[in-house]
């Protein structure tokens, strides 16, 4: 149409600059996603070779297809998974209730001082969570500022511990994952529109109901997003297992670490890392399937 | 639009049914929570910041360790901040691989912003999903994968496995900063630049990098606290090359020198004033 219009404009012009016009984005994206691919995508697949793999870190490893290097880790860290599994949920679990009403009131009652409560919540983890979780090992420490002081006071027994227990290790990393929990929460709580709330009040829906009716489900693909954001990295974490947890609450990530960095025993490493991934992502796709698809585009 | 945000919730309703006196102490139940959860997240940094000021009992030949309970109050730890060699070279590989990694992603992940936010080209859906998966994918998974892939090519892993290993996971979290700022933006404000007679190269720097300054500058920062953060795929990458959360975490099994509190209370208040002046500048800025 547009050559109707301009019938004296060159012929050749318009695909030249089309062509220039079409290089653009393959230049501007082409340097990081080379860096994505050959980082990113080219040591997934050497990770995959290297979990069917045999050999030992002395003599070197051999490309075998040994699919037995998946059975084998599934049925030695059976019960580790388990308990990885079972501590994510926990985590995430609790971590939403203690998260929902803060982003609740923060993104409904916190006027314009909105910002500034974001910036409390998030101003602890300017420093670096190792350190934050160290902190905390001083905090529950059998003789440390809580505990040794109600030890002297005699309200908790001598033997009374709570560093070492699985009670730690899951308060850990549902402190370090909290930032992961509240965000989606508030960004969702946040782009609900007022005036639904008020047309349920002036419908008689009493504050609960108006809450259980209108704001919970709005909310939904916050809920959504924060669980994924909040179960994913507690299944994987072995820091906080290390630092507060003790010889009973190994989870999965602690025997990967171990397994890759110090026996060097690289199959079974990767082959556990890789059915990690596996677990989480089927966890997800089912997840999503249960809620609904448009929930996640939603999200 | 915050202001608009937040007309209608001010206008009160009278409340359909009258509630007796029981509402008046309600009404503080879930600020006090939401004040008490602070306090609760903000708790081991001031515990961080008090027991850097902490004296330890003894061992002054050996190096200090930092004790659980509160022994008295000293700022020498401070004055001995270089004290500990291997704990100082920690720091600078740290301070080194943030500030060079997030560099090189802030000008990788800024272009693949750009060319997101701008073009519909071929593989896109496939760059926007390896995107979704780099920040997905847990880290102990990419610190494996990453670690496999040296050990498959043989390199011996240091400071420049850390350099690309960061770079990496950086690059996501640029390009969707500065995308979501790109996608904001009027081009027409490039296109009359280019009227008025200058060339794309010449309107890139001279239009659209100001415009887009606040979203570099959001990503720039953002990369480089990723990298200070990060633990799990510095372990896996770092080979003998030492970084400051890993050294701390080395430490654990003989106990915290004092010296690590008064680093992280220096990084803590650099880090939250330079977040002060990024929210101040942004705001300025649009």
């Amino acid at each position: 149409m547009e050559r109707h219009l301009q019938p004296d404009l060159p012929d050749v012009e318009v695909p030249e600059r089309r062509k220039k016009r079409a290089r653009a984005p393959y230049g501007l994206a082409a340097p990081a996603l080379v860096w994505l691919f050959v980082l990113f995508v080219i040591p997934m697949i050497a990770m995959v070779s290297l979990s069917l793999q045999t050999g030992n870190s002395l003599e070197g490893f051999r490309q075998t297809f040994r699919f037995a290097n998946y059975t084998d880790a599934l049925s030695q860290n059976g019960d580790i998974i388990l308990r990885s599994l079972r501590n994510a949920a926990i985590v995430t679990g609790v971590a939403l209730l203690l998260a929902y009403p803060v982003a609740y009131w923060i993104a409904f009652y916190g006027g314009k001082f909105k910002n500034v409560f974001l910036f409390l919540l998030l101003l602890p983890f300017f420093i670096s969570f190792v350190i934050r979780t160290v902190a905390w090992s001083f905090i529950l420490s059998d003789n440390g500022i809580i505990f040794g002081t109600l030890k002297t006071l005699g309200v908790l027994p001598d033997s009374y511990r709570v560093l070492g227990t699985t009670f730690a290790v899951i308060a850990g990393i549902t402190y370090n994952l909290l930032p992961f929990t509240i965000l989606p929460l508030y960004v969702s709580l946040e782009q609900i529109d007022r005036r639904l709330v008020e047309a349920a009040k002036d419908l008689y829906a009493s504050k609960r109901k108006a809450f259980t009716n209108v704001v919970l489900p709005l909310s939904m693909p916050g809920i959504f997003a924060a669980v994924l954001l909040t179960s994913i990295p507690a299944i994987g974490d072995y820091v906080n297992a290390s630092v507060l947890g003790g010889p009973g609450t190994t989870m999965i990530g602690n025997v990967i670490q171990s397994e890759f960095l110090r026996d060097r025993n690289y199959p079974e490493a990767t082959a556990l890392a890789i059915v990690l991934m596996g677990i989480m992502l089927v966890g997800a796709i089912i997840y999503a399937r249960l809620l609904g698809t448009e929930r996640i585009t939603e999200a | 639009m915050s202001a608009i945000a937040t007309e209608p919730r001010q206008v009160e309703l009278p409340a359909p049914v009258a509630r007796g006196p029981r509402r008046r102490w309600t009404r503080f139940l879930l600020p006090t929570y939401v004040i008490a959860f602070i306090l609760y997240l903000s708790f081991p940094i001031l515990v961080i910041i008090a027991f850097s000021f902490n004296q330890t009992r003894g061992g002054f030949g050996t190096s200090p360790r930092v004790k659980t309970t509160w022994i008295g109050f000293t700022t020498d730890w401070y004055g001995r901040l270089f004290d500990l060699p291997d704990l100082t070279a920690a720091i600078r590989h740290s301070l080194t691989v943030g500030v060079l990694s997030a560099l090189a992603a802030t000008a990788l992940g800024t272009l693949l912003g750009l060319a997101l936010a701008r073009y519909r080209f071929r593989g896109r859906a496939g760059a926007d999903f390896v995107i979704f998966l780099s920040i997905s994918a847990p880290e102990i998974v990419l610190g494996a994968a990453l670690a496999s892939f040296f050990v498959a090519l043989g390199v011996s892993r240091g400071a420049s496995t850390l350099f690309l290993s960061h770079t990496l996971f950086s690059i996501a979290f640029v390009a969707v900063t500065v995308r979501a700022r790109a996608a904001g933006l009027d081009r027409s404000l490039e296109a009359a630049a280019m009227d008025l007679g200058a060339n794309p190269v010449t309107a890139f720097f001279k239009v659209t990098l100001p415009l887009l300054f606040p979203g570099i500058l959001a990503g720039f920062l953002l990369a480089f606290a990723l990298s200070m953060d990060d633990f799990v795929i510095s372990q896996f990458t770092q080979g003998p090359f030492t970084m400051f959360p890993t050294w701390v975490f080395g430490a654990t099994r003989v106990g915290i020198p004092p010296h690590v509190f008064v680093f992280a209370t220096i990084i803590f208040l650099t880090g939250a004033t330079l977040a002060m002046v990024q929210a101040l500048v942004s705001r300025h800025r649009t």
